[in-house]
């Protein structure tokens, strides 16, 4: 793995010497990787390679798996996130994620969005609570599409919409970090390129980290691209140079279709 | 280098195969054209010439469907990496292929316009020069099949061996123009000859240098060629 200009001078997040285990089984071995605000990182790899595992471990959802143990850093902004005093769910504010399958809330659309904030304190008044709403809706570019019933149940949205919204409820809270875990794989093509260009707006907002089975799309979206295979990262590098040059054989053979 | 291993989608490999078949076929055919043509030079041979002219025509025609099937494989299958960089090469490649073709079928042109210069010295060290030549198209495509990067490199090594050809019989061809003023038409016809040659080796350095890359993903340094020929200009100050 050559580090030839791939440093990130200010990473948001940095991984050390990651390892995860599920009980006797190790999922993640020795993985070390930064991520910065400028550029959107991409985790590719076959399915069981561990990317999501790795993914769910930078904002300690891993810590809902009775079984599962994370050793080595993860830092944010040089904090120890698994450091007794971290507050797990300070967090998972400033660590936000985006799930595979849209969950929004069994609620409005208005109170998905505002629940995160209204509990983390961010909107005294309702007032203040509309503004953070409707700024959230706007940057993940559901505003114009719901702006007339706010009111109506999350649930009742398209597909690609309901993702949005999830988006937005990440947003909402103003994170530092968005993890997102294979947000596109449930939406159509249009849903997806209106993840896509919104991924593109938010680069630089925010660090972004996407894991995708889409090769067309981690080629798409990102800038960094990290393969993983078995557990660990078998390289990691300008998402350019992974997509026309790769390095490693089985990075070759996993993006050119020859893996298995 | 090894072999590669299949892809997960077999249409994909059979994509890719017909597409290096169709280059290996064009090559094959652009390197007839050349000894044909020069055969036909050698034995002043009208009908030979002729073919030649009309083989073109099927160069041209693989040209066009090598880029239909490339450009259709980029759409369907989104190749990545070394089968991202075969696609492009095989698209730059193919064009070179038919300038070879095009200069075969130039020298056979020739053929008639110079039916009695036979007794030119110099027509043997062309047909020594048209054998190296062919054999580096044959090579670099060879490389191409074969995804061999040392051959390729070899072959524009051995393009220096071309040049200096070059400058060989324009040196020869200028000397026995001066002596023989009445084979200056001739002779010019002949000079026209060995630098289509040339050319011919620069192109074979050309398909070289693409399946470098399509092999390694780099480009190949800058390769140690010796002096370029400049239609002997350098030669002729001395002389």
């Amino acid at each position: 793995m050559t580090q030839d200009d791939l440093t990130i001078a200010d990473p948001k997040m940095r991984a050390e010497g990651v390892n995860v285990f599920y009980g006797d089984k190790q999922a993640i071995n020795d993985v070390s990787i930064d991520v910065g605000t400028d550029l959107v990182t991409a985790f590719i790899g076959p399915s069981g390679c561990g990317k999501s595992t790795f993914l769910r471990s930078l904002n300690r959802m891993n810590d809902t798996v009775a079984s599962a143990k994370v050793t080595g850093k993860i830092e944010l902004d040089g904090e120890d996130i698994y450091a007794p005093s971290m507050d797990v769910v300070q967090l998972r504010a400033r660590v936000g994620m985006v799930f595979q399958k849209p969950n929004p809330f069994p609620k409005s659309i208005y109170d998905n969005v505002g629940y995160g904030p209204r509990i983390h304190g961010l909107a005294p008044s309702k007032a203040d609570l509309d503004v953070v709403v409707e700024r959230a809706l706007v940057r993940a570019g559901l505003w114009d599409e719901v702006k007339d019933r706010l009111h109506e149940s999350g649930t009742a949205l398209s597909g690609g919409q309901q993702q949005r919204l999830c988006i937005a409820r990440a947003i909402a809270v103003d994170p530092e970090v968005i993890l997102m875990d294979e947000p596109c794989s449930a939406l159509d093509p249009i849903a997806t390129a209106k993840i896509e260009e919104l991924i593109h707006e938010l680069r630089g907002k925010y660090a972004i980290v996407i894991v995708t089975h889409n090769m067309q799309q981690a080629a798409r979206v990102s800038q960094r691209t990290a393969f993983f295979h078995l557990g660990t990262l078998v390289e990691y590098g300008k998402t350019t140079d992974i997509f026309t040059n790769p390095k490693q054989e089985r990075t070759k053979d996993y993006i050119t279709g020859r893996y298995g | 280098m090894a072999l590669t291993n299949d892809h997960t989608v077999k249409a994909f490999d059979e994509d890719l195969n017909r597409l290096r078949g169709l280059i290996s076929e064009m090559g094959g055919r652009a390197e007839q054209a050349l000894i044909q043509a020069m055969t036909a030079l050698k034995q002043g041979d009208l009908e030979l010439a002729a073919q030649v002219v009309r083989d073109d025509k099927k160069i041209d025609a693989l040209e066009a469907e090598v880029e239909q099937l490339t450009v259709q494989t980029i759409a369907l299958r989104a190749p990545m990496a070394d089968d991202l960089r075969e696609m492009i090469a095989a698209l730059k490649i193919v064009s070179v292929v038919e300038r070879i073709g095009d200069y075969g079928k130039n020298i056979a042109k020739r053929v008639a316009l110079m039916d009695q210069t036979r007794s030119i010295e110099a027509i043997p060290v062309l047909m020594s020069m048209s054998n190296i030549v062919a054999e580096l198209i044959h090579d670099a495509l060879d490389s191409f099949a074969a995804r061999d990067a040392e051959l390729a490199v070899r072959v524009t090594v051995r393009d220096k061996n071309v040049d200096d050809f070059y400058n060989s019989i324009f040196r020869t061809l200028v000397t026995f123009m001066m002596e023989n003023p009445k084979y200056i038409s001739e002779s010019a016809h002949l000079l026209f000859v060995a630098k289509n040659l040339e050319r011919m080796g620069d192109h074979a350095t050309n398909i070289a240098e693409m399946v470098y890359y399509v092999v390694t993903g780099e480009h190949m340094e800058e390769r140690e060629r010796g002096e370029q020929p400049e239609d002997g200009a350098a030669e002729q100050e001395q002389g």
